[in-house]
């Protein structure tokens, strides 16, 4: 266990993926307690195999995986986290709204799996190499993705 | 010690006529043990009709389907357990749809759950009877706007009774089960509202 102060867990941890994410050229900067790292979509799940592989880093624990709807653009976010030096990063990619797709981190985390169906449901982001995109919460056919900003409140359908 | 030769105080009650008191047992004990009540209060010969008779027993023992959808089940539960005792009316929840006789929809119903709602109702015999308990059931509650949720369980299946609240307290849960119980002989009298479902 990491018996080492906050402070310098964090400036530890920000080295670290300096050096280990280097190819990536990540832009980060610590929010509270998170070293939040803004990652182009195509680097995402070569960066997370990265993350969980490497001794420094560590991270094999994803916390949660969500998408926020930015209007033109929508932004997947991986909130990770490290059970062995007990330190979180946060990724985020963000997408083109007319064709979000990006790489499934189901191989690097089975948690994964249904956090990427969810997300998938409500905000209709493609997970390409996942092993059952099928819905999770919604039902078969279910019209539109709920949780954008341009879906109605009530629902596409006629309410009566 | 003196054996007490004093006849024990009468204890019928006054206004029962004198026949249904306790006859004499010569034994010192009469007036003490009575007969059971239902030879007391009951005449010994009833006249009714059958419908009537039916209605009675029905409202007598409704066992609810033990389901809950959301909060109000929380409620619903409580209004059960041991502090409220429906017991004491018949009231008896019960696990499975096959012997039930009343469906109470406690909670929000959500568009995936409406098919299984509708299935549960199904599978329950006539005679049936519905409560909508709480605002959700009734009307979607202040999830109304909502993609996902059903706006009123009667929509789905039809309700005989509905208890407003949000949720409802116990109290009004058991008032509704009065309600049930009054509905059930007004349509065994015949003077209620009639359909298929008795």
């Amino acid at each position: 266990m990491d018996v080492r102060e906050p402070g310098d867990r964090q400036q530890a941890l920000a080295a670290a993926v300096d050096k280990v994410l280097a190819q990536f050229h990540p832009q980060s900067e610590f929010i509270f307690d998170e070293l939040v790292v803004s990652l182009p979509p195509q680097a995402v799940k070569a960066a997370c195999q990265l993350a969980r592989d490497d001794a420094d880093l560590a991270f094999d624990y994803l916390r949660c995986l969500s998408v926020v709807d930015l209007g033109e653009r929508r932004q997947v976010v991986y909130h990770l986290y490290s059970t062995r030096h007990r330190h979180k990063m946060v990724i985020k990619a963000a997408l083109p709204a007319d064709m979000p797709a990006i790489a499934s981190v189901t191989s690097i985390w089975p948690g994964a799996n249904w956090h990427e169906r969810e997300a998938r449901d409500l905000f209709g982001v493609t997970f390409e190499g996942h092993p059952k995109l099928t819905p999770l919460l919604l039902w078969e056919g279910f019209p539109g993705h709920p949780l954008l900003k341009s879906y109605p409140v009530s629902g596409l359908e006629d309410r009566g | 010690m003196a054996v007490n030769s004093e006849p024990r105080p009468h204890v019928v009650p006054n206004h029962l006529p004198p026949d249904l008191a306790t006859p004499d047992r010569g034994d010192g004990l009469e007036g003490v043990l009575v007969r059971p009540l239902y030879q007391r209060m009951l005449p010994k010969v009833i006249t009714t009709r059958a419908d009537t008779l039916f209605g009675l027993a029905r409202k007598s023992s409704l066992w609810p389907l033990q389901f809950g959808l959301a909060c109000c089940a929380i409620e619903m539960i409580s209004t059960h357990m041991a502090h409220h005792d429906l017991d004491r009316f018949g009231i008896v929840m019960w696990p499975s749809p096959r012997q039930c006789d009343v469906m109470i929809v406690a909670g929000t119903v959500v568009k995936k759950m409406a098919p299984t709602v509708k299935l549960l109702y199904e599978q329950m015999p006539e005679p049936k009877w519905v409560i909508a308990m709480g605002a959700c059931a009734i009307s979607g509650g202040p999830f109304a706007k909502s993609y996902a949720v059903v706006r009123g369980v009667d929509k789905v299946i039809p309700v005989d009774v509905y208890v407003p609240g949000c949720p409802p307290r116990p109290e009004a849960l058991m008032d509704a089960y009065m309600r049930l119980q009054d509905l059930i002989m007004e349509r065994a009298r015949g003077n209620g509202r009639q359909g298929a479902r008795g």
